[in-house]
């Protein structure tokens, strides 16, 4: 009986959410799944609104959910036959699994799909690369933002190089009035998304790193990875007193109050600072290393979006779909979620300044996206979930870099032969 | 009652006796015994990528408990959830009867003020009191830093929910304070059954209030403390709902505060990039099934059995 109560609990809480859709929808409606809850004002305020605009006929309704329970939701919703129309898709496994379970709809017939390059379909194709099951939307790109009034009161320039980023740091904890680097690792994943796969891949060279731990040419205790590590075990210096119980919402509250120098970030997090913060800040990518030639930058494919194969509206989705695929929709996404860069070929102009300086790093620096998210993260023990759990651990100084590099080789030998 | 009256007595009362069990019959199999049942068969299957459910007898029993990952995480929130329910049965029940004990004297003033606060922390949302508490105790902001500097002792302070060797007590501690309330209605109901006489019969022989509790009340209590025990370890063995909230499924740091709840969850949902599996999350769930049961029954024959009961 009791552990039921609390499955029981769970499914009915799943199913009292799944049975609302049914009852919303209806013929020539379109749903749309997402777990971006935060974005519901700009697709009904702006994107909708546009859609609307050519195709009056076609009605959408934006559908978000909780992120964190995105995931369970979607497959409980196909298991029940509930789903929206369109479904968000999460980069590579989670919604090549849908794919191949028969969820989504191949969308290769699609006009409009040769907009978008090999590698912003790449984390939405089967393996082979032959089928696209999802159509890109966005990316998100690492970097640090910085408070340009702390930086002056430090008397410290922009770093371009490494020396230079931790000379910084070192300077603005000396003077004392600013956290030199907000950040916590309480939630286990901003040390692994703002901290390892941000400085990273000026270790392991983008993707040429990303691409030799694939076919297992490269391991997780070789120099690069542990370097990584080791300069992530390095920011315990800079982290405000307790950083082990900070939470990223008490992370971002600390810099857009104006009590932090630096704030390893998404792209993502612009939109919260421009409405909060009562300063001025900038960006920089993840300095590279003294006489490095070339940058590196974490220009992560992050949402897309797909067809329900069951979708009884099938043919008007397709027609939003197409519609996303041209100019109007990338420059509208790009500009009305700073941080979130569209994905297509479309020359888009973002009016956003610090949006504008993190998407300049495309140009200048070579873009890679999170290494363990291809491939790496099908088996068990998960990698993504692993890298959490050391790179917390890293900062909270409770493995050493080198102890953390053989978790996560030894985690990956259990099941990638590549590795083994 | 039905044996006292004579045989066509018992078969007239057949009728309605099954009438008004049905309700409860029909919803408690409907909604509890076969899912439970279905989970349990569930836990027998396996679904691989894009293919079709097959059965594969106990091979998901055998990789929780031999493949030495899933052993290692499910026998690390086994223990996590030991001490959990250590601290409970350790701290919550204790203090619950301790107060119910306070709240029972007879010359004791705002009663009714003392209960409703006292209880008032269960009736809160689990997140809520999961926010409340990471504020509290937030480096940052918390208060609880300011508080223990009125005392001196400001030092003492650490981010104890972000340290493995604290966390988990921190939670523990949480929960402790939100669910106290329940054992303290329930030792305080069965105290006011007491008989006033037997109490002022102790009183005039002499014995103090504490003695009174201590050899007269407590005695009679003892078989509610038993249940609030096991009540106590039913729930803590389910808990998910504050870990999940605090810490998120991942259950950080380095899985120090990972129960089986969450393992539950992390599997039969999966978690960021993990894939859910519901076949090794069903079978998680049975196995944590099959713990609580074990529990349960060395209660009714180990410890029911024992308790001295007395008519009062």
């Amino acid at each position: 009986m009791s552990n039921k109560v609390f499955a029981k609990g769970l499914a009915a809480a799943l199913a009292a959410s799944v049975a609302l859709v049914p009852l919303m929808a209806s013929a020539g409606e379109l749903v749309i799944e997402s777990w971006r809850n935060d974005d519901i004002d700009i697709w009904n305020d702006q994107i909708i609104p546009a859609f609307n605009k050519e195709h009056p006929d076609i009605k959408v309704t934006f559908s978000p959910t909780p992120p964190t329970d995105y995931n369970a939701l979607i497959n409980a919703k196909f298991a029940g036959g509930t789903a929206g129309d369109l479904i968000t898709c999460r980069p590579f496994d989670a919604s090549l699994e849908l794919y191949k379970q028969g969820n989504l709809a191949p969308l290769d017939d699609i006009a409009g799909m040769d907009n978008f390059s090999d590698v912003a379909k790449s984390a939405w194709q089967t393996d082979d690369g032959s089928v696209t099951f999802c159509l890109p939307m966005a990316s998100v790109i690492h970097g640090f933002i910085y408070n340009k009034e702390a930086f002056e009161a430090a008397g410290v320039e922009v770093p371009k190089t490494r020396a230079e980023f931790y000379a910084a740091l070192d300077k603005i904890k000396e003077e004392g009035s600013y956290i030199p680097m907000a950040m916590g690792t309480a939630d286990q994943w901003e040390a692994a998304t703002m901290g390892f796969q941000n400085i990273g891949p000026n270790y392991w060279k983008g993707e040429e790193g990303r691409k030799a731990l694939i076919d297992g040419s490269q391991k997780f205790t070789d120099k690069p990875y542990v370097d990584t590590f080791t300069e992530l075990a390095s920011w315990a210096n800079y982290l405000p007193d307790g950083y082990e119980a900070i939470s990223y919402p008490d992370a971002q509250n600390l810099f857009s109050l104006g009590r932090a120098a630096v704030y390893p970030a998404g792209s993502w997090d612009i939109s919260l600072f421009n409405s909060q913060a009562e300063f001025e800040f900038g960006a920089f990518p993840p300095p590279p290393a003294e006489g490095s030639d070339t940058c590196y930058i974490s220009d992560h494919t992050d949402i897309a979006l797909g067809l329900n194969a069951k979708s009884p509206n099938a043919a008007e989705a397709k027609i939003f779909l197409e519609w996303m695929t041209g100019s109007e929709f990338a420059s509208l996404y790009s500009n009305a979620l700073p941080g979130f860069f569209s994905l297509s070929n479309h020359k888009v102009e973002i009016s956003d300044p610090v949006a504008n300086e993190f998407v300049s790093w495309r140009q200048k620096c070579e873009s890679t996206i999170r290494n363990s998210y291809q491939i790496l993260s099908r088996g068990t023990p998960n990698l993504e979930n692993e890298l959490w759990n050391i790179s917390a651990q890293v900062i909270n100084g409770t493995v050493t870099p080198e102890e953390a590099g053989k978790a996560a080789e030894s985690g990956l030998a259990k099941w990638y032969a590549p590795h083994q | 009652m039905a044996h006292s009256g004579p045989m066509t007595d018992w078969r007239k009362a057949k009728l309605p006796v099954f009438a008004f069990l049905a309700p409860a019959t029909i919803i408690y199999t409907l909604f509890m015994i076969y899912p439970l049942i279905d989970s349990i068969r569930l836990s027998f299957y396996t679904t691989p990528s894009g293919g079709e459910m097959a059965f594969v007898g106990f091979d998901n029993y055998r990789t929780i408990l031999g493949d030495p990952d899933w052993s290692a995480t499910f026998w690390n929130s086994f223990w996590n959830n030991m001490k959990f329910f250590a601290v409970h049965m350790l701290v919550q029940n204790p203090i619950g009867i301790a107060l119910a004990g306070i709240l029972s004297l007879p010359q004791l003033r705002f009663r009714n003020t003392y209960r409703t606060m006292m209880i008032m922390p269960t009736m809160l949302s689990v997140v809520i009191v999961g926010f409340i508490w990471q504020l509290i105790l937030s480096p940052v902001w918390g208060v609880g830093v300011d508080i223990l500097d009125i005392f001196g002792l400001k030092s003492l302070f650490g981010p104890w929910l972000g340290k493995e060797g604290s966390a988990l007590i921190t939670l523990s501690f949480i929960s402790v304070w939100q669910w106290v309330g329940i054992p303290l209605m329930l030792i305080y109901a069965a105290l006011l059954a007491i008989p006033d006489d037997l109490v002022d019969a102790a009183i005039v022989d002499g014995a103090t209030h504490f003695e009174v509790f201590l050899h007269i009340k407590l005695p009679l209590v003892l078989p509610t403390v038993a249940m609030v025990s096991i009540l106590t370890f039913v729930g803590n063995f389910n808990a998910f709902d504050l870990i999940y909230a605090v810490k998120g499924a991942l259950a950080g740091p380095n899985f120090s505060t990972d129960i089986m709840g969450t393992l539950f969850y992390r599997t039969f949902f999966g978690y960021q990039l993990q894939l859910g599996d519901p076949s090794l999350g069903a079978t998680v769930a049975s196995l944590m099934f099959l713990i609580i049961l074990a529990g349960v029954l060395f209660y009714l024959f180990a410890v029911q059995r024992r308790l001295a009961r007395y008519q009062l």
